[in-house]
C-alpha cells in the first residue's frame, strides 16, 4: 500500500495533518460540498481554465480543484530546500559546461553523442553565455514520494514550466473559502512569489540595462494552453503581455511597439519554446518568435528566461545522468535521489525493460504530459505488445522507470474523504543572487480512483500545498 | 501601452459602431421597402441599401433577392461587416483587452455576444425587428458602459476613437450613395418618393426629429445635406465626427505629450468645415466633396494605424 | 585558380516594408583551400550592419534597415584564391564537436530508402564507403531544374529521383549521418569551365568527416570532390542553416527577389586581354 499524507503506513495520524484531521471529522459533508462548488464557480468566472489539445468539444476546461490541502511540515520543506538548491545550481553549472568548454564531456560522465546529437540541445548557443550566466531562472520539479523519508524527483522541468498560477489561486481560494483554518495553523506564505520572481529576474538583466529594466512575459497567445497563467504572471508582475507581432529587434536591441514609440525590452519571462522565438535563427515558418531575436541575446542585449537550449537538462535521457552531473559540479552526493531509470539505449538496459513491460513504465524521451507513455501494470496485451513494437524500433527513443507507489492525500470525491495519488511540483528561481523557492508548490492529485498520472491534461487535478511553520 | 492593445481597443470601438450603422441601414430598408411605390422596387430598394452599408460582397456573388441581402447584411459569416461578425470582432478586440476594460464594458459586450450564439439565425419578420433593436440596445449599453465606468485615459481615447472615425465614415458612405437626392436641382423635388426617401435617410440616423427642430421646415433635400454634413448640432453630421476624432486625438496628445501626423492631418481636415457653406460645396460638386472626404478619413486612419496602432 | 565573384540579389516591393532585417551568411572563410584577397558586402541602401561569426564558424552580417526603397541590391563582391585540396578542409577551427553534424533535421531525417541506400555502403574504408555514395547518388538522381523547391526533404527528393544540388547535398548527409559519419551542407560558388559564369542560384554540396583525416568535400550533383573551382561560404546542418540570406520584413507587400551570381576565372580572362 502507498504511502499516504496524513495516515501514513500505519494508520496513526502524521504530525503535520493533527489539526487538520480534526477538523476534517467535524466538517459536515455538506458544508464540503458548498466550498466546492463556490471554489469551481469562481475558478469559472475569472476564466482560469486550461485548453486541451485535440479536444475538439470545448477547447476550455477548469482544471479541478480539491479543497483539502496537501500539508507538508516546515522540517520536510526544508529537507527538500536544500535539495532542489543544489539539483538546480547544478544543472545551472550543467548547462553553463556544456555551451561552453564541455569538461563533463571529455571527462567521460556522459557520452558526448547524447547531449549534441539531442534535439534538445541548441548548437546556436555552443559557445555564448546569457548575460549574468544564468541558464534556468525558473524550474519545476516534479517530485513524488514513496514513504516517510523518500522523495524522488521525476522530472526537472527547466524549459517553460506552467503550473504557478494555480500555486497561487490555490491558496487565495482556500484563505477565501476556510480562513479559519488559516487561523489554525501557521501556513508559510507563496504569495512573495511574483515579487520574487520579478526581482530574481530583473537581477538577471543584461549589465546595461539600467536599474529600472524593462521586463515582459512572452505567450504564444490566446490559443495556447498556458494563456491564462501567462496574462495572471503578467498582471502580477506588472509587466506587458507581448506576443511575437509586439517585439522586433533593431541594431541587437529588441523593443515593443508601443502608442508612444519603440520601448526597449530588457528582459523576456518568455514562455514560447525554442523553436519557435527567431524564425531567422530557428524555424522559419514560426509566426510566435521575433526575427532577430537570437541576434540580441547572443549580443547580451536581452535576457531569456530560460535562456535558449535548457531542455538539454531536463530531457529524459539526459535525466539519468543528473546525480553524476551533481557529484561532478558540486563535489556533493545528491540530496534528493532520482527514481531509477533503465536506459533503452543501452542493450543490457533495454533487455531487463522488454522482458518486464508490464511492471514498468516507459517513456518516451522527448515526450510530455504524460502523453506517449506506457504504463505496464495498466496496460493490456495488446497495448504492451504494440509499445514493444515501438520500443525495439526506436530504443534510444525511450527509458522506463519502475511503477513507483505515488504517496496518496485525502480528497474529497462526492463529499466523501478518499485517498489519491499525488505529485509536487515546486518552483524554483535562479539569479546571481542565488536560488529562491517558494514554500509551497503545485500538487497535482489523479482524481481516477488507482490511477497514478496526475496531469491536468488527463484527468489530473489540483490541491492547495502548505508548508507548516514548525 | 502597446500598439497592439491600441489597435483592438480602436477596433473594438469602431465594430460597434458598425454594427448599430447596419441596424440602422436595415430597419430603415426593411420600412421603405414595404411602402408600394412605382418607381422602386423591392429588389432595387434593397439592392441600394447593400450599397449604403458599404459590406464587401464576395466575388461572383449575384445578391439580389431581398431576403439573400437581408440576411447577408445581418447574420452572414462571410461577411466581414454584417452585424453577427461586428459584434463578434468587437468581443474578440476586447476579449484581447480584457484586463484594459471595466467589468461592466466587457460583461456588456460579451453578453451581447453569449446572446449571439443563442440565437436561431437567420431571424425573419418580427425577430428581425426585434433583433435589429437589441443591436442599437447594445451599442447604447456599451456606449453608457464605456462613459459611465472607464477611466480616461488612453485606453478610453482609443475605443472612443475608433467610434469616431466608423461614424464618419458610416455618414459620409450613406451620404455618398444617396448624394443624387440630395442635389438642389434634383427632378421630381418633392415626389412622394423622394420624400419617402429623405425621411428614410434621416430616420436610418435618428435625426427626423432633429431636422425638423433645427431647420422648422419640411424635408428639403439641401437642409438635409447641411445637418448631415456642416450641422456641429448633430452628432453624426460630418463636422461633428471630425471635431470627436480632432478632440480624442488631442487628448492622446496631450497624455502623451507628443503630437503626430495624425494629429497635424485631423485638425487640417478640421479646417474645411470651419466657415463652409453648403452652397459652395453644392457648386464645386456635393459627390466630388464627399468622395474627397471619404478618402481624406481613410488616409487619417492609415496616419493613426501608423502613429500608434502598430 | 584566382576567381572572382560577383553576387547581385535584388528585392522589389509594390509596397515597402517599413522594416527589415536580415541575416547574411554570404561570406567566405579562409581555409587551407581558399585565400579571401578581398570580399565586401555592400547595400546600395541605407542599412546598419553587425558582422558576427555563428556557432557553425559562419561570417553573419546582421542587417537592419528602416523605410527601404521599393527596389533594393545587395552587393557581394570579392576575389579569392583557391587551391585544389582534392576535397580535405584542412584544419580550421571549429567551434561544434563533429558529432553535432550528426542530428537530423527535417530536411535531411532518415526513412527506410534512405536507411536502405545507407546499408549499401556499410563495408569497407571510411573514404571509399563516402566516394561510392556520391557515385550512387549521383547514378540515382537526376538533375533537373523545377522538380524541388527549397521546402523539400532529402527523402522527398530520394523518392522523386530528382532535385537540385541542393537535393544532392541533403541526400548525400542524411544518408552519410544514417552511416554514422558527421556530415553537413556547404554553400558556395563555382566556377564552370562550361563557359555559363552568370547564374541565379549559389551552388551547395556536403561535407562529412572521417577520422584521422577530418571534413571532405562530396558534390554529388557533379559526382566529384571540390576542387580549385569551388567557393567555400557557409556550413550548417542543412540549407536552412545556410541560406545566404534569411529575412523578416514588417509591413510592405509583394516582395520579388532576384539573384544574379557571376563567377569568372580572373587569370583566364586577363589572359584574354593580353592576346
Amino acid at each position: 500500500m502507498a504511502f499516504d499524507e496524513m495516515n501514513g503506513t500505519g494508520g496513526e495520524i502524521r504530525s503535520p495533518y493533527a489539526k487538520a484531521a480534526q477538523w476534517l471529522a467535524n466538517a459536515s459533508p455538506d458544508l464540503l460540498k458548498t466550498r466546492s462548488r463556490q471554489a469551481e464557480l469562481f475558478f469559472r468566472r475569472m476564466g482560469i481554465t486550461f485548453a486541451v489539445y485535440g479536444d475538439t468539444e470545448s477547447n476550455e476546461r477548469l482544471i479541478p480543484f480539491d479543497l483539502i490541502p496537501r500539508i507538508v511540515s516546515g522540517a520536510e520543506w526544508n529537507g527538500l530546500e536544500v535539495g532542489l538548491t543544489q539539483r538546480i545550481n547544478a544543472i545551472n553549472a550543467f548547462l553553463k559546461d556544456i555551451y561552453g568548454p564541455q569538461e563533463i564531456l571529455k571527462a567521460g560522465i556522459i557520452p558526448p553523442e547524447l547531449i549534441l546529437t539531442n534535439q534538445a540541445y541548441r548548437p546556436e548557443m555552443q559557445g555564448q553565455r546569457p548575460p549574468r550566466d544564468i541558464w534556468v531562472q525558473i524550474a519545476g520539479v516534479d517530485l513524488v514520494r514513496t514513504g516517510e523519508d523518500e522523495f524522488h524527483v521525476l522530472e526537472d522541468n527547466v524549459r517553460t514550466p506552467s503550473g504557478v498560477s494555480y500555486m497561487l489561486e490555490n491558496r487565495e481560494m482556500m484563505m477565501r473559502l476556510f480562513p479559519e483554518l488559516f487561523a489554525d495553523h501557521s501556513v508559510r506564505p507563496v504569495e512573495t512569489y511574483p515579487d520574487t520572481l520579478l526581482a530574481s529576474l530583473k537581477a538577471c538583466a543584461p549589465e546595461d540595462a539600467g536599474g529600472n529594466p524593462t521586463i515582459v512575459v512572452l505567450t504564444p497567445g490566446p490559443f495556447n494552453s498556458a494563456y491564462y497563467e501567462h496574462s495572471f504572471l503578467a498582471d502580477k508582475l506588472g509587466a506587458e503581455l507581448v506576443e511575437g507581432s509586439d517585439l522586433f529587434v533593431d541594431d541587437n536591441y529588441v523593443y515593443m511597439r508601443t502608442t508612444q514609440g519603440r520601448r526597449r525590452v530588457d528582459v523576456i519571462y518568455r514562455r514560447v519554446d525554442d523553436e519557435f522565438l527567431d524564425p531567422l535563427t530557428f524555424r522559419s515558418d514560426s509566426a510566435l518568435g521575433v526575427p532577430g531575436l537570437m541576434a540580441a541575446y547572443t549580443a547580451g542585449n536581452v535576457t531569456l528566461a530560460n535562456a535558449v537550449g535548457t531542455g538539454v537538462a531536463d530531457d529524459k535521457a539526459v535525466y539519468t545522468y543528473i546525480p553524476d552531473i551533481i557529484r561532478f559540479y558540486t563535489g556533493e552526493e545528491p540530496i534528493l535521489k532520482n527514481v531509477p531509470t533503465w536506459r533503452c539505449r543501452e542493450a543490457d538496459d533495454l533487455k531487463y525493460v522488454l522482458e518486464h513491460l508490464d511492471e514498468l513504465v516507459v517513456k518516451e524521451v522527448g515526450g510530455s504530459g504524460g502523453y506517449g507513455m506506457l504504463i505496464g501494470p495498466a496496460a493490456t496485451k495488446a497495448e504492451i505488445e504494440a509499445f514493444r513494437a515501438k520500443l525495439t524500433a526506436a530504443p534510444e527513443e525511450f527509458i522506463a522507470q519502475p511503477t513507483l507507489a505515488l504517496s496518496t492525500a485525502p480528497t474529497l470525491s462526492d463529499g466523501k474523504l478518499v485517498q489519491r495519488h499525488i505529485d509536487l511540483r515546486p518552483f524554483v528561481l535562479s539569479s546571481p543572487n542565488g536560488c529562491s523557492i517558494a514554500p509551497g508548490g503545485l500538487t497535482r492529485v489523479a482524481l481516477k480512483e488507482g490511477s497514478l498520472v496526475v496531469n491536468s491534461s488527463q484527468g489530473g487535478g489540483t490541491k492547495d500545498t502548505w508548508v507548516l511553520e514548525d | 501601452m502597446l500598439s497592439r492593445t491600441a489597435d483592438s481597443l480602436y477596433w473594438a470601438g469602431r465594430y460597434i459602431e458598425r454594427a448599430d450603422y447596419l441596424a440602422r441601414i436595415l430597419e430603415a430598408t426593411l420600412r421603405l421597402a414595404a411602402i408600394p411605390t412605382k418607381q422602386g422596387t423591392e429588389s432595387s430598394i434593397w439592392a441600394a441599401s447593400l450599397a449604403t452599408s458599404g459590406c464587401p460582397l464576395l466575388p461572383n456573388s449575384d445578391l439580389t433577392d431581398p431576403q439573400d441581402i437581408r440576411d447577408y447584411l445581418a447574420f452572414s459569416p462571410d461577411n466581414p461587416s454584417s452585424i453577427h461578425c461586428c459584434l463578434t470582432m468587437a468581443r474578440t478586440n476586447a476579449r484581447s483587452v480584457r484586463t484594459a476594460l471595466t467589468v461592466e464594458l466587457w460583461e456588456t459586450i460579451n453578453g451581447a455576444w453569449n446572446r449571439l450564439q443563442e440565437l436561431d439565425m437567420p431571424l425573419r419578420g418580427d425577430e428581425l425587428l426585434e433583433f435589429l433593436q437589441w443591436v442599437k440596445g447594445v451599442t447604447l449599453g456599451v456606449e453608457g458602459a464605456t462613459s459611465r465606468t472607464m477611466l480616461r485615459n488612453d485606453a478610453y481615447w482609443f475605443l472612443r476613437l475608433g467610434a469616431a472615425v466608423e461614424r464618419a465614415d458610416n455618414t459620409a458612405r450613406l451620404l455618398d450613395v444617396k448624394y443624387h437626392l440630395l442635389l438642389p436641382e434634383g427632378e421630381r423635388v418633392g415626389g412622394q418618393f423622394d420624400y419617402f426617401q429623405w425621411t428614410t435617410l434621416l430616420r436610418e440616423v435618428s435625426a427626423l426629429t432633429a431636422y425638423r427642430w433645427v431647420y422648422r421646415d419640411d424635408v428639403k433635400p439641401w437642409h438635409v445635406a447641411d445637418l448631415m454634413i456642416l450641422n456641429r448640432q448633430m452628432p453624426r453630421s460630418l463636422a461633428s465626427c471630425q471635431a470627436t476624432i480632432v478632440r480624442y486625438l488631442d487628448r492622446l496628445a496631450a497624455d502623451y505629450d507628443n503630437r503626430g501626423p495624425a494629429q497635424r492631418l485631423a485638425s487640417a481636415q478640421m479646417k474645411h468645415f470651419e466657415g463652409a457653406k453648403m452652397d459652395t460645396i453644392f457648386q464645386s460638386g456635393l459627390h466630388e466633396y464627399i468622395q474627397s472626404y471619404l478618402a481624406e478619413n481613410r488616409r487619417l486612419g492609415e496616419a493613426i494605424h501608423q502613429q500608434y496602432l502598430s | 585558380m584566382l576567381i572572382r565573384v560577383e553576387h547581385t540579389t535584388t528585392y522589389r516591393y509594390a509596397r515597402p516594408p517599413r522594416a527589415i532585417t536580415q541575416i547574411l551568411r554570404m561570406s567566405p572563410m579562409q581555409t587551407d583551400g581558399q585565400h579571401i584577397r578581398r570580399w565586401s558586402v555592400e547595400p546600395d541602401f541605407d542599412a546598419r550592419i553587425h558582422q558576427g561569426t555563428d556557432a557553425f564558424g559562419n561570417i553573419t552580417h546582421t542587417l537592419y534597415v528602416d523605410n527601404p526603397p521599393h527596389e533594393l541590391s545587395l552587393l557581394v563582391t570579392g576575389e579569392v584564391e583557391t587551391t585544389d585540396t582534392a576535397g580535405a578542409l584542412g584544419q580550421i577551427p571549429e567551434r561544434l564537436s563533429p558529432l553535432v553534424y550528426l542530428r537530423d533535421t527535417a530536411l535531411t531525417a532518415a526513412d527506410p530508402a534512405i536507411r536502405d541506400l545507407a546499408e549499401q555502403h556499410a563495408a569497407g574504408p571510411a573514404l571509399n564507403r563516402l566516394h561510392a555514395l556520391m557515385g550512387d547518388i549521383a547514378g540515382r538522381m537526376r538533375f533537373r531544374i523545377g522538380a524541388t523547391t527549397v521546402h523539400n526533404s532529402a527523402a522527398e527528393a530520394l523518392s522523386l529521383g530528382e532535385g537540385v544540388c541542393q537535393d544532392y547535398a541533403h541526400l548525400f548527409i542524411a544518408t552519410a549521418r544514417c552511416m554514422g559519419f558527421p556530415a553537413r551542407y556547404v554553400s558556395g560558388h563555382l566556377f564552370r569551365e562550361d563557359g555559363m559564369n552568370l547564374q541565379d542560384a549559389s551552388h551547395a554540396w556536403a561535407e562529412a568527416y572521417v577520422e584521422d583525416i577530418g571534413w571532405i568535400g562530396f558534390d554529388a550533383a557533379n559526382g566529384i570532390c571540390p576542387t580549385d573551382r569551388y567557393i567555400r561560404i557557409a556550413t550548417g546542418l542543412d540549407y536552412l542553416g545556410v541560406a545566404p540570406v534569411r529575412g523578416s520584413s514588417f509591413g510592405g507587400q509583394n516582395e520579388t527577389m532576384t539573384v544574379h551570381i557571376d563567377v569568372k576565372d580572373m587569370r583566364a580572362s586577363s589572359q584574354q586581354q593580353q592576346q
